[in-house]
């Protein structure tokens, strides 16, 4: 399934994305990882859960209030359910180990340099890089 | 007040994750399928973000001691690169490489309304419960034993 290229929407919203990494972390003092502030409002929840649940209230606000008022945004998933669970149980597996994903590892640790980040995100964008290569030009589904 | 500031500022991280593409497991598989249908779109979220943060931080980190609505910075410290972190990595990415989502991406998405993300983020959740689970349950107490 081929999508379109967008440069300028996707430099727009990396820029609105560190925007509110800075935000974050100037008001709240806290890295803007999804994977640390979703596995802190989870059974049993971080004492401080409550700026947590905000935030994750607020991330699937936007969008949806986004659409509500007359925007548009591409969706599709060209995968069956099956691997589309698979994926997700091994992606809470993995960011739970890996004490990060995108945000945390990928932006806000490479933004900061630290070592423990750079090294995630070679591993895990790597990691993607060559899934995507097997099951699509290997394994061919 | 900080779950107003923190609901605002979900929303930016919202909006932008939606805007830049990365809610959509179709364009996010297409950065990773160099050999195919390759849509390199994801450079500049990517690229957008980190430049931004890095900026963002760098101004943080130089005007205050602390955050404004906080006692205190709250950064993680640790720079130990063990294999954790590799092993969790690793499995990160074929999990992502699989779905096409990214938790980050997968969260707001949900906002969205398709039936997939919810799917995707309970085997996701059950994921992290899972692993919080061996890791607490049986992980943890070995090593203790062990030292």
């Amino acid at each position: 399934m081929e999508t379109e290229f967008t440069p300028y929407w996707s430099l727009l919203g990396g820029v609105l994305i560190g925007l509110a990494a800075t935000l974050l972390m100037a008001l709240h003092g806290r890295i803007a990882g999804m994977t640390g502030i979703l596995s802190g409002v989870l059974p049993p929840p971080a004492t401080d859960w409550q700026w947590r649940a905000a935030f994750l209230a607020g991330a699937i606000v936007a969008p949806m209030v986004f659409v509500a008022a007359g925007g548009t945004i591409e969706f599709a998933v060209p995968v069956n359910t099956l691997p589309l669970i698979f994926g997700g149980f091994i992606v809470g597996i993995g960011v739970y180990f890996g004490s990060g994903c995108t945000s945390g590892h990928g932006v806000c640790g490479m933004a900061r340099l630290s070592p423990r980040s750079i090294a995630a995100t070679l591993v895990f964008m790597l990691a993607a890089f060559i899934t995507v290569y097997v099951s699509r030009h290997v394994i061919g589904v | 007040m900080k779950r107003v500031s923190a609901f605002l500022i979900g929303a930016v991280f919202g909006l932008g994750i939606a805007l830049a593409g990365m809610a959509n497991p179709a364009k996010v598989l297409n950065f990773f399928d160099l050999a195919g249908s390759w849509d390199p779109s994801l450079v500049f979220v990517m690229g957008g973000a980190l430049v931004t943060t890095a900026i963002g931080y760098r101004i943080v980190f130089g005007a205050r001691q602390k955050p404004v609505l906080e006692a205190a910075f709250n950064v993680p410290a640790s720079r130990v690169i063990d294999r954790y972190l590799v092993g969790g990595s690793a499995l990160f990415g074929i999990g992502w490489g699989i779905a096409g989502f990214c938790p980050g991406g997968a969260i707001p998405a949900l906002g969205l309304g398709y039936g997939e993300t919810f799917q995707f983020v309970g085997a996701m959740i059950a994921g992290i419960l899972a692993a919080r689970l061996v890791n607490t349950q049986i992980l943890q107490p070995a090593i203790a034993r062990s030292a």
